[in-house]
């Protein structure tokens, strides 16, 4: 009788293991295929130099620190001009600058916050133009 | 080992003086910031003024004019709810009785009795609304505008409750689908968000006057820096009897009525 509780419990346990681990050895070697953005869009093709506000690396690192920035500079003192490091500058808007180019938010926004579940809530609010027509 | 009170007081505030710690060590360990240059640029086209104010002749509105109110409402993304419950205004006509009720009287004449005007947010010098939002999403800005960070309101409705002029309107139900045709140069709101008129701070950014004021073919609105003892509105208030609405309460509005 003993034993026999003894390996319902060593096979309880064991289950449990098996599922509680589940996600770190399931898929294990194989990387998730990383998303694919776009950039192909009109106004994209049309740049001479295809740099976006900053540069490349530090847009994919801080671009929510950057747009936050811009948000609160922009509603709350009244500062709506960006001076990017070049020099060149930019109005701080959204729905202004950033979908100027990045008019497909769905290949390019949405693919990277999906794979990397974040959920902005700034087009709860923000328009994007292409959106609008459909 | 027993503690005397000396020794207690001693451990105690030096106890005390460690909670001032954390401030002088944070701005070391906060590591890179985000505020980026240019952040103190102003463009020279945008309009300023040190405090905005609007003029609001009535006798000049058309019976049954809404060329200020559909320009407003088209520009901003104001959902039109069916409801009038749940309407959002951010201007709105009213007769004299309910924008001037401590003036109306028994033998008002007919003229004054048939006038409807239009109201909006009265831009307060002292502004409620800004008082008890707890979030610090209504806030006044240098130039006298009550502007909301529609980011931070949380929909507590509080501002509706302090609001002496009904100027601010909660979006019961998500606003898109109840939009004719978005602008989308201006955001639209959320559900749970409260908004109010602006005085075009977005337009004035970009050197443009007010939409309504744009819109009035009358010229029934004007709008200026009243601070400006040479400004087409200062001369405007000075020369005609005006009255701001409700000044008993304190409030300090800045849309003035001449009538």
């Amino acid at each position: 009788m003993k034993q026999h509780k003894w390996g319902l419990i060593i096979l309880g346990l064991a289950i449990f293991a098996i599922g509680i681990t589940f996600p770190f050895w399931y898929g294990k070697g194989k990387p998730a295929a990383p998303p694919e953005l776009s950039l192909d869009t009109p106004a994209i093709a049309a740049l001479t130099e295809k740099r976006c506000v900053e540069d490349t690396a530090f847009m994919r690192a801080n671009h929510m620190k950057l747009l936050q920035a811009w948000r609160d500079e922009s509603v709350r003192e009244g500062l709506r001009h960006y001076t990017a490091k070049d020099g060149r500058v930019f109005e701080k808007s959204l729905t202004g600058s950033c979908i100027r180019c990045h008019e497909n938010k769905e290949q390019f926004c949405d693919r990277c916050h999906n794979y990397v579940d974040a959920s902005p809530s700034c087009f709860d609010c923000h328009v994007v133009p292409g959106e609008v027509k459909k | 080992m027993t503690t005397n009170r000396r020794d207690f007081l001693k451990i105690a505030g030096v106890s005390a003086l460690t909670l001032m710690t954390p401030p002088l060590i944070l701005p070391a360990l906060a590591g890179e910031n985000v505020r980026l240059p240019g952040q103190d640029f102003t463009p020279a086209k945008s309009l300023t003024a040190k405090r905005w104010a609007m003029a609001v002749d009535p006798s000049k509105c058309s019976e049954g004019c809404m060329d200020c109110i559909t320009a407003c409402h088209a520009v901003h993304n104001v959902p039109d709810f069916r409801n009038p419950k749940d309407e959002v205004k951010w201007i709105w006509p009213e007769p004299f009785a309910a924008v001037f009720p401590e003036s109306k009287h028994a033998y008002s004449g007919q003229a004054l009795q048939k006038m409807r005007m239009p109201v909006m947010c009265n831009h307060c010098a002292n502004p409620p609304c800004v008082r008890v939002c707890p979030t610090g999403a209504t806030f006044q800005r240098p130039d006298g505008i009550v502007m909301m960070d529609y980011h931070r309101c949380i929909g507590c409705r509080l501002c509706m409750a302090a609001c002496p002029y009904g100027a601010r309107s909660m979006n019961y139900r998500d606003p898109r689908p109840f939009i004719a045709k978005i602008n989308p140069n201006f955001p639209t709101r959320t559900k749970g968000v409260v908004e109010k008129c602006n005085f075009c701070e977005e337009r004035l950014a970009k050197g443009q006057l007010p939409a309504c004021v744009e819109a009035c073919k009358q010229k029934a609105l004007v709008f200026g820096d009243v601070d400006d003892p040479r400004s087409e509105i200062r001369l405007l208030i000075e020369k005609h009897f005006n009255l701001p609405r409700r000044t008993h309460l304190g409030t300090a509005p800045q849309l003035y009525y001449l009538l």
